[in-house]
């Protein structure tokens, strides 16, 4: 509830969406881990993939392709997918760098790795660098305070951060051509 | 050493896979159980073990299984707490990345002991990784006959599914769970009616902390009298520990309960010390919603006894000298840190975490992360100072759920054990706004045992 949602209410200049084969059977799958009349628990993993086969978020477009495919009202499905942090209501950056900023981290140094990354990248938290590839996002406890300070992108944690692991990571990063999502296996 | 039950095995190479586990003794329980035993035989020797949940609130297991409602035709179920999002703590995610099994074998004897043919772990979504690892063993576990239908030829059947959460702390407030495992927002219920009698799709449901139902596989093999010879008093068994912050090893520990909280710290078998050659400033012993300890407090309690790592010891004093077990969430802070933006941290969290729907809360977090980023940033008053302590008193014990009360006792302690540092921020605007104010000059504070 803390920061500003600012989500895309709209779906005008917005691409349509429509789930994969092999999605809409991941769906189905999901759907079916929970007794009958009961299909609603599975918004929260469909909102998962419908995000991972968006670009990264969740526009108006998928979440009412979310509602089709579970039977339920728009509204039913905006109003989870604007409460969740995880779930982003606009466009992202092709790399999402989140980087826990919660105290146990900051005993660790996170403040340095937050300014560094915004420094080398020339963003502040909760930007997208020009060229689309990297958005910075601070976020709260990630549950690895042991090995702070830490960042998640996509599925995966980048933990024990130094500046020098950082400058690797996005280098590393930038030759990538996929995308990190977290439904990634 | 003390005795480890959970992560004897942590070490051994490929132990998250079915067939290490089972050569270390894996799955022996469930054999022992289903065969040998009833349901409520189960339950007796969990309440006999003295086992307390895991997730934060130390609630005796055995006596919330027995709360259980159990009308006919109604299935049950067991929902498994994987959410962990406490500040501090991240031994769940370790024990399910290490050893998945240990948790699909407390889940089979627990969901057996309430009669419960579904189970589901809810995990949160930033651990979707460790979903993965545990959607392998659930796989595994079902290929060879310990899931599914008939299990070992007993009668009994059992499914367990992974759900994934999306981000939001006050998941891991059970009937918040529930709701997101219902695929809604995780807002809180207002109790009665409590889980046991209508939970998960308003049947009796069980919600427990990872860590608890994993401690039923070594109260099933080895009994629950034996169980309770570990510990002091009403802190039976073995904890982990997620150590962090400011300590030379940072890591998931396993302890009996009732090491000394010195030695726990100071020693190379656990902590190793404080880093950086710095002094220790203070301690958050059970995750970021229990009250903060000062040096002075931490080793001894304000009776100048050996403070303990039991639920008893911990909190000892209650809130005016002590603070909680909590979660398990422990981390340290040397003489570097600041206590104002560390509090203003927590503050931050809550107020980002807040679901919105109590308005003590909602606008409580608020306000308290406004006035402590002000202290924090040079332009705060002194008056701000009595300002806060009044605005936690009017969140707690003003809400639905726990979160507002988790918000209010961070903020107080601080101010209870670190008044004069809140003083210095409002005194001294122009040095606390280089954010590393105290890595040179350290507020300097004499703690009891050099005044002795």
């Amino acid at each position: 509830m803390g920061a500003t949602i600012k989500a895309i209410t709209t779906s005008e200049g917005v691409p349509p969406f429509a789930f994969s084969e092999s999605a809409l059977a991941e769906c189905r799958e999901i759907i079916a881990r929970y007794p009958e009349g009961r299909s609603k628990s599975a918004l929260l993993p469909i909102l998962h993939i419908a995000q991972a086969e968006n670009d990264g978020w969740l526009s108006v477009n998928a979440m009412d392709a979310v509602a089709q495919v579970l039977g339920l009202q728009h509204i039913e499905v905006y109003e989870v997918a604007s409460f969740y942090s995880m779930y982003n209501l606009r466009p992202v950056g092709k790399h999402l760098l989140e980087v826990c900023q919660t105290t146990p981290c900051i005993l660790r140094g996170s403040d340095d790795i937050v300014a560094h990354i915004g420094k080398k990248l020339g963003i502040h938290p909760g930007e997208t660098t020009k060229d689309g590839l990297f958005t910075l996002k601070t976020v709260e406890c990630l549950g690895s305070c042991g090995t702070a300070p830490m960042l998640q992108c996509g599925a995966k944690f980048h933990e024990d951060l130094t500046p020098e692991k950082v400058d690797a990571l996005i280098e590393q990063l930038r030759s990538e051509t996929k995308r990190n999502n977290y439904t990634d296996r | 050493m003390g005795r480890k039950l959970l992560l004897e095995h942590d070490d051994k190479p490929g132990i998250q896979g079915l067939e290490v586990y089972r050569a270390h003794g894996g799955y022996r329980s469930v054999e022992k159980a289903l065969r040998t035993m009833t349901p409520d035989a189960i339950t007796e020797e969990v309440k006999k073990s003295g086992l307390r949940g895991r997730g934060g609130a130390g609630f005796p297991t055995g006596m919330k299984w027995s709360f259980l409602a159990k009308p006919e035709g109604v299935p049950r179920h067991l929902v498994v707490n994987a959410d962990e999002s406490e500040p501090g703590t991240f031994k769940d995610r370790y024990l399910m990345e290490r050893i998945p099994h240990i948790l699909i074998e407390g889940m089979i004897l627990s969901s057996f002991a309430l009669g419960a043919n579904t189970s589901y772990i809810y995990i949160r979504g930033e651990y979707f990784y460790v979903s993965r690892i545990l959607e392998k063993a659930i796989a595994e576990a079902r290929a060879a006959g310990w899931l599914g239908r008939n299990i070992l030829g007993t009668g009994y059947d059992l499914e367990i599914y992974v759900q994934v959460g999306a981000g939001a702390y006050i998941c891991g407030e059970e009937t918040a769970l529930l709701e997101s495992l219902e695929g809604k927002r995780g807002n809180p219920r207002i109790k009665p009616p409590f889980p046991a009698v209508k939970g998960l799709y308003d049947r009796p449901t069980v919600v427990n902390n990872v860590e608890t139902i994993a401690a039923v596989v070594p109260i099933v093999n080895d009994g629950g009298e034996e169980y309770a010879k570990i510990g002091i008093g009403k802190s039976t068994g073995t904890k982990l520990i997620s150590a962090g912050g400011n300590i030379n090893k940072p890591g998931v520990y396993e302890i009996e309960l009732g090491v000394s909280v010195e030695d726990f710290v100071m020693s190379d078998e656990w902590c190793g010390g404080i880093s950086g050659g710095r002094k220790l400033k203070a301690c958050v012993p059970g995750g970021s919603s229990v009250p903060i300890l000062p040096a002075e407090l931490l080793f001894r309690t304000a009776k100048y006894e050996q403070r303990l790592m039991t639920y008893e010891s911990l909190s000892d004093g209650g809130f005016q000298t002590g603070s909680m077990l909590g979660s398990g969430g422990f981390y340290v802070y040397n003489d570097a840190q600041c206590i104002v933006r560390s509090t203003w941290a927590h503050a931050r969290f809550y107020h980002h975490e807040s679901c919105g729907q109590c308005s003590p809360c909602r606008e409580g977090t608020g306000w308290m992360e406004k006035l402590l980023h002000r202290l924090e940033h040079g332009h705060g008053r002194m008056d701000d100072i009595d300002l806060l302590w009044d605005i936690q008193r009017r969140i707690e014990g003003n809400t639905i759920c726990p979160l507002g009360d988790a918000a209010a006792w961070p903020v107080a302690a601080a101010i209870r054990h670190f008044r004069d540092e809140f003083e210095y921020h409002a005194k001294h605007p122009t040095k606390v706004r280089d954010p590393k104010h105290f890595e040179k000059e350290p507020m300097v504070r004499v703690t009891r045992a050099e005044m002795a």
